[in-house]
């Protein structure tokens, strides 16, 4: 039989990993840097704004701010690390010794990690995107928008992007056809099942948007009409297919949020998820209505009263499955053995300020409340409700509660309640005052305001919690750094969790699983719901490292970058692209 | 070959979910090209231009590539290498007669003046057409790979999957292109030659 052994040492066994495990350790750094540059993007828009006509930041660098702020969290930071979990955890929720496509697994990451790269480079190359991450028409025109800024935007979005398709694709038929036996559909873990529902959201949401990008490409580099009024072009139409990929990218953000707590609050409430099938529907449905509503970003622009009122009907409708899943977290709590450690208060935080932003979120399909709402700081109240108190909490807890699982060590408990605490203050006083200064009228998207308006004690208030969510940040990476000095002690199953993560030792070894699992229940560690294995070894063959997919990446990157050099650089990166597709394919797997 | 939960070849599993993202990127297209349809404000317009006749005969070229990539699965899973390597080459060529046909057609559009930035419907239809076209041209590379495998005797019954999943992604690229023909040809108003 071949063993998996152990890890190789050293750079290079990182550059070349193909272990979904690894990749997930990457996923997880990578964000939490990007974490931390759009949390500082953050700190400088909160410091420009606490007083009237302010002088901090340009109106220039404000802009390039407030917008890569947004990418940034969106697509570096909240992304990636639900990637991050989809790929430590699913393979050892389903039983499985990795993804379908290790090398592809890579991959995507190498892709990821170019795109953000190469969009953060603007900072320092002529100024970064300037638009807004909606990057609407035609402000992005070369004729507004003269400098590289968009154009960075494009190419490294494109990258990024790629990536998430590639990562979606490999975990649908990771989840599909990797299940070990006996791990039906109905018995996947929760969180396993969101990031299906999400790796459909991904594959069938980021094509719009790749579309309307090379559109913008092209009439930004080879002056085609797309969005141009003069030549009959209509800007309405980036509006459409940039919110058909922006709704459902806002429950590719939540989704696997909702699948950690759903994993979390269980455990330590030691009673099984209340409705189980329901949850997962209401998983499924949420998805499913979030393709019809994309213009209920676009009610001020006038659709007409047919169009607003089925779109403001079917946002209305997502109401009722979200509302769903909180009902069946409270009951799953409700008469359980409740343990309030990190992971469980960052989950019940999430269901309490999700349950704030979603109610905000019904105000805004209403279209007649919505046009008084938009562009005021009440929007970007509620969607900071929903991905910080909603996302970002989530995620929190599944740092907390996969860590030992992860590195076989625990995160400091007392730290991790100062941690939440903190944030919980500082989310709320920096984004409930935003409502009031919202319908006071105060403009988002602007660099400052007058004096006198009623908007000076909102934003001062929201200021200072700014700054208590940077100190709670700054609690969490003392911890993480503390905690990663300590002896390793995690047992297998430290939360005395039910899933089969906790089946194996933490951290796990390189080839997870010696006997591959028979499952014949839901929750497999609570019933004895593991067969016993069969006598003998089991014979399996792990795939080798490679260095193939950070050559197409890299030639991939070089392409983006020729597009704004020169052509033989577009041409030299297409000639490493080819080498590393071809080096890839007749490379031998095992 | 790798047990799966399904019995479905992970790589089969990821061409038919690749194909079900690559309808969102056509769709968009599709889309964006019926939305722009006559709102060029200057010629030359798509009536003046499209050769119907003409694109009759390459869509029938490729749907015939893609009975090509029929019979040379078929030879794949049989064991027949003289068939495969036969077919496999067919397929490729009559993709690539249909990518000269599409660039004689941009040709002879840039000529009469239709350049890519001269009105919508230039931009719609190139980047409609081209997107497809580009597609084509990965497979027509994929399928002389295989071929080049063939011909060195290592495309026996053992890669059928892979001759399979090369296969899907050429069958869909030609019903994407039945959509084109008929939403961009046959439905423009154009009388003919």
């Amino acid at each position: 039989m071949t063993t998996g052994g152990t890890y190789a040492g050293g750079i290079w066994s990182w550059i070349t990993t193909v272990d979904h495990k690894r990749i997930g350790i990457l996923y997880f750094v990578s964000s939490l840097v990007f974490f931390l540059v759009g949390g500082i993007e953050a700190m400088f828009i909160r410091l420009q704004l606490a007083t009237p006509e302010n002088t901090v930041l340009s109106a220039q660098a404000y802009n390039q701010l407030f917008t890569m702020h947004g990418v940034t969290m969106l697509l570096f930071a909240v992304m990636p690390m639900s990637a991050a979990f989809f790929n430590f955890i699913v393979p050892l929720q389903i039983g499985a010794r990795d993804v379908a496509f290790p090398r592809l697994n890579a991959f995507s990451y190498w892709l990821f990690l170019f795109g953000a790269l190469f969009l953060n480079s603007s900072f320092f190359l002529g100024g970064a995107p300037d638009v807004g991450w909606f990057a609407y028409a035609n402000l992005t025109s070369s004729q507004f928008s003269p400098g590289h800024g968009v154009d960075f935007y494009i190419l490294g979005l494109a990258l990024a992007g790629a990536g998430s398709i590639v990562a979606a694709l490999n975990f649908i038929v990771t989840i599909i056809n990797l299940r070990a036996p006996g791990m039906t559909f109905m018995r996947l873990p929760l969180f396993t099942w969101m990031t299906f529902v999400v790796s459909f959201l991904i594959i069938l949401a980021f094509p719009p948007f790749t579309i309307s990008t090379v559109f913008l490409l092209f009439d930004r580099m080879f002056g085609t009409l797309f969005f141009e009024p003069a030549g009959g072009g209509d800007p309405r139409l980036w509006q459409h297919l940039f919110w058909i990929f922006g709704h459902p990218e806002v429950y590719i953000l939540i989704l696997p949020a909702f699948g950690i707590i759903s994993d979390v609050i269980p455990t330590f409430s030691r009673k099984p998820l209340f409705g189980y099938p329901v949850v997962v529907y209401s998983g499924v449905l949420i998805a499913f209505l979030g393709f019809g509503v994309w213009a209920h970003h676009m009610f001020a622009v006038g659709l007409g009263p047919v169009a607003t009122s089925a779109f403001s009907g079917l946002t209305m409708l997502i109401a009722i499955p979200t509302g769903v899943k909180i009902f069946n977290w409270i009951a799953t709590m409700w008469g359980g053995a409740l343990r309030f450690r990190s992971a469980m208060l960052f989950s019940i935080g999430l269901v309490a300020m999700f349950v704030i932003g979603g109610l905000s979120g019904v105000m805004h399909s209403s279209a007649p409340a919505d046009l008084q709402q938009t562009d005021t700081y009440f929007v970007v109240a509620h969607f900071h409700y929903v991905l910080f108190g909603g996302s970002i909490l989530g995620l929190f807890a599944g740092v907390y509660y996969w860590f030992p699982k992860v590195t076989g060590r625990f995160l400091n408990e007392r730290l991790g309640a100062v941690h939440f605490w903190l944030m919980f203050l500082g989310l709320n006083l920096t984004f409930f005052p935003m409502h009031f200064a919202g319908l006071h009228g105060q403009p988002r998207r602007t660099f400052t305001y007058p004096a006198g308006l009623g908007f000076e004690g909102f934003n001062m208030v929201s200021t200072v919690g700014a700054v208590v969510t940077f100190l709670a940040v700054l609690v969490f990476l003392v911890n993480l750094v503390r905690s990663l000095r300590t002896a390793p002690t995690a047992e297998a199953n430290p939360w005395e969790a039910s899933t089969l993560e906790w089946s194996i030792s933490s951290p796990p070894p390189p080839h997870n699983f010696d006997h591959t699992p028979e499952v014949t229940s839901r929750d497999p560690l609570w019933h004895d719901g593991i067969a016993p294995p069969p006598p003998g070894e089991e014979e399996f063959h792990m795939p080798n490292p490679s260095f193939w997919p950070l050559v197409v990446a890299g030639g991939l990157l070089l392409v983006m970058a020729g597009a704004l050099v020169g052509l033989p650089l577009v041409l030299l990166g297409v000639a490493v692209t080819l080498v590393g597709i071809y080096g890839w394919s007749f490379e031998p797997i095992h | 070959m790798e047990r799966t939960s399904t019995g479905v070849p992970n790589e089969k599993m990821l061409m038919w979910t690749f194909i079900g993202s690559e309808c969102m990127l056509f769709a968009s297209l599709i889309a964006t090209f019926l939305v722009y349809r006559d709102q060029s404000i200057v010629g030359p317009y798509e009536e003046e231009l499209l050769n119907i006749p003409f694109i009759t005969v390459t869509t029938f070229v490729l749907l015939m590539s893609s009975l090509m990539m029929v019979l040379a699965l078929s030879a794949v899973q049989r064991g027949d290498p003289r068939g495969s390597r036969l077919f496999l080459l067919l397929t490729a060529i009559l993709g690539l007669i249909f990518l000269g046909g599409q660039f004689y057609e941009f040709n002879h559009f840039v000529h009469e003046g239709l350049g890519l930035s001269r009105n919508l419907f230039a931009g719609t239809f190139y980047l409609t057409t081209g997107f497809h076209g580009a597609h084509v041209a990965v497979g027509v590379i994929w399928l002389l790979t295989l071929w080049t495998l063939a011909l060195r005797g290592r495309l026996g019954p053992e890669k059928a999957v892979t001759v399979e999943v090369a296969g899907l992604y050429w069958h869909f690229v030609d019903v994407v292109w039945i959509v084109l023909f008929t939403v961009i040809y046959l439905m423009s108003g154009a009388t003919g030659a």
